[in-house]
């Protein structure tokens, strides 16, 4: 079993650096961005073509 | 031809393995993987290949098709970076570039670049069509496999072959809009590729030590730079006609003719005095122009050809 100082000195986890979580929240801000604008581009499509969406030849 | 020994590239893979877990790259780190300057120009001819043709998309859909070859193209440049990391740091005009900053991990670049490519392919067969979807996929494939992986590091043919990746962006836009092709969009694509060759060569001899350094078999290298220059100018002769030919086919007005052959004569004014430069300094300042000229040239062209379509609708010709 470890002890409480052994944990202290080797931590078994990644600590993230301030400036590594500036940028993962910026990447993931980024991701969440694309990701919802790919929904209303679907959507819209959708609205546009109609049953027509159905419908993709070569 | 093998650009860099096997002791580099185990340094390489070392740097790499001592990186931070936790990546520090920014959203402007993964926009500068994709080449935005390539891009732009890649949607830039896209758009006047989807506005050209006889079928008008919806705009929602044009929109689609135009983000989507965009991605594409986003995708190939991170997939060629990926590949190219070794080359890119040891040489100066492309070291700033995320991976060899150690800003992106290389496999993180590879994982980016094939979500990429996917999901643009997939997003414009399900959108768009699929005959053009197919064409944007063998357009990244052209560009990652048979000119990043095969031909770059073994032939100075590399950028005349490759080039042909960088001219079907154009056809891809034409494809979106009518699923399929016509002889306008292979005039555009023989233009692109007819104007590769004279623009990288004219980089090429400005950056030709960083090309030998990093053993990139590149024109000015291997044959060089007096037939460079040779072939800059016969590639800028051949340019003149091909440029004019949307006009001489009938398929462009006299404003696109008279811009395309006025912009090709004074490209090739440009190649024929960089091909009788003989100080270092004046032929450097000359590549230089040559080089400026040469996007200004492509711009110009598919600009006019584009305004020469619209004067065309509002005055009915060819109705």
């Amino acid at each position: 079993m470890k002890s409480v100082a052994n944990v202290a000195e080797k931590p078994d986890r990644i600590v993230l650096t301030e400036a590594q979580k500036r940028s993962r929240r910026a990447r993931s801000i980024a991701l969440a961005l694309v990701l919802g604008a790919l929904v209303i581009l679907f959507y819209v499509v959708t609205l546009i073509k109609g049953p027509g969406v159905l419908n993709r030849p070569l | 031809m093998t650009n860099i020994s096997a002791t580099d590239r185990r340094d390489e893979i070392a740097r790499f393995a001592s990186a931070p877990l936790v990546s520090e790259a920014s959203v402007g780190d993964y926009v500068a993987l994709m080449k935005p300057r390539v891009m732009s120009l890649v949607v830039f001819t896209a758009t006047v290949g989807l506005a050209l043709a006889p079928v008008h998309l919806h705009p929602v859909l044009a929109f689609t098709a135009i983000l989507c070859i965009a991605a594409g193209a986003g995708a190939a440049g991170a997939l060629n970076m990926w590949y190219d990391a070794d080359i890119d740091r040891v040489m100066t005009r492309t070291a700033g570039r995320p991976i060899p900053r150690g800003r992106i991990a290389p496999g993180e670049a590879a994982g980016f670049g094939t979500t990429l490519a996917v999901g643009s392919v997939v997003v414009l067969g399900l959108l768009v069509n699929w005959a053009a979807a197919a064409l944007l996929a063998f357009t990244i494939f052209f560009y990652v496999v048979i000119y990043t992986i095969w031909l770059k590091r073994r032939t100075p043919q590399n950028i005349v072959i490759g080039g042909a990746a960088g001219a079907l962006p154009p056809v891809i836009g034409w494809m979106a809009a009518t699923g399929s092709i016509g002889i306008e969009p292979i005039l555009l694509f023989l233009i692109i590729f007819l104007w590769t060759p004279p623009h990288f060569w004219a980089l090429s001899l400005l950056r030709a030590d960083d090309y030998a350094r990093a053993r990139v078999p590149m024109l000015p290298v291997v044959s060089g730079v007096q037939e460079t220059r040779r072939q800059i100018l016969l590639y800028s002769g051949l340019l003149i006609p091909i440029g004019a030919a949307p006009w001489l086919m009938g398929y462009a007005g006299l404003l696109y003719g008279v811009t395309a052959l006025a912009a090709g004569a004074a490209m090739a004014a440009l190649a024929c005095r960089l091909l009788l430069a003989r100080k270092a300094a004046a032929a450097a300042r000359t590549a230089g122009r040559m080089f400026a000229f040469s996007i200004f040239y492509l711009f110009i062209l598919f600009a006019a050809l584009l305004i020469d379509d619209r004067l065309a609708s509002l005055i009915g010709r060819g109705a």
